[in-house]
């Protein structure tokens, strides 16, 4: 059998995607997970009401990647990835989880080369992306301060 | 403040975010790694093109919590950055800004790594 034909075998057989279930579970899980943000940092004004905004910002999304690698490390985080598809990798949740779990899982080839090495396998390009992106945007807002508001 | 519709918009707006993203995955087969680049970017963008606080205004964790919120954060500074520091702020206002979730993130990951165990894929 030809490349192409074998190709075109393995996607008649293989079974359909269930766009409409993922859809649903990806919906669900993202929505909760954004409540559950909304409710730390409800929570955290609430209890210090003399902190700023940008620093309640920032103690959510301290809050929140603790609970995410404490869950993955109990292997529960795992499960609701499962379920949840793109629900589970799009927020915060889910870089802090990229960072967690293949450090866990390549342990066992060392602490240096395996541990640490490991954890940015995904949240290396993220962060690669990120910085390069924000030096980008920030020597435009220098040679063109006009275009931002203050 | 009605609590209620604060986190029924939260929920809605978080979540259509995350089924926009398993769209793309179901369409276009894209790893986690890339879906993650490309909203990031995306929220740099709005960012950038000034959108991105009047989503806040609405939506608050909705759009924060996705890592469009981590994007906007990082232009946030770089922007905020060159303005208040000149050409040292623009080079390191992205990565001040985002310094509390890439650092607590890589703390907890280590911490945690060095007691968990590994648990055979099923």
């Amino acid at each position: 059998m030809k490349n192409k034909e074998y190709l075109k075998t393995v996607k008649k057989e293989m079974p359909k995607t269930k766009h409409l279930r993922t859809m649903l579970r990806a919906f669900l899980v993202g929505g909760l997970i954004c409540c559950v943000g909304q409710g730390i940092s409800d929570i955290l004004k609430a209890i210090f009401p003399a902190m700023t905004e940008e620093v309640v910002a920032q103690f959510t999304i301290i809050t929140i990647i603790t609970i995410t690698g404490i869950l993955t490390g109990l292997g529960v985080y795992d499960e609701i990835g499962n379920f949840g598809g793109a629900g589970s990798i799009i927020p915060i949740t889910g870089f802090a989880n990229s960072i967690v779990s293949p450090a866990i899982e390549h342990k066992r080839e060392g602490y240096i080369f395996g541990l640490c090495a490991n954890m940015f396998s995904i949240a290396g390009p993220v962060i690669v992306f990120g910085i390069t992106a924000s030096i980008i945007v920030g020597l435009i807002a220098l040679i063109f301060p006009g275009w931002f508001a203050k | 403040m009605n609590y209620f519709l604060t986190y029924l918009i939260v929920f809605a707006v978080g979540g259509l975010v995350c089924l926009i993203g398993q769209v793309i995955i179901n369409l276009t087969k894209f790893t986690s790694a890339r879906i993650l680049v490309t909203f990031l970017l995306l929220g740099v963008l709005l960012e950038t093109i000034g959108v991105f606080k009047y989503i806040k205004d609405f939506a608050q964790a909705g759009i924060t919590i996705p890592i469009i919120g981590f994007g906007s954060n990082l232009a946030k500074g770089a922007i905020e950055g060159a303005q208040q520091d000149g050409l040292i702020g623009a080079l390191v206002g992205g990565a001040e800004a985002s310094a509390a979730g890439v650092a607590v993130a890589i703390f907890v990951g280590f911490v945690v790594a060095l007691f968990a165990q590994s648990k055979t894929k099923k």
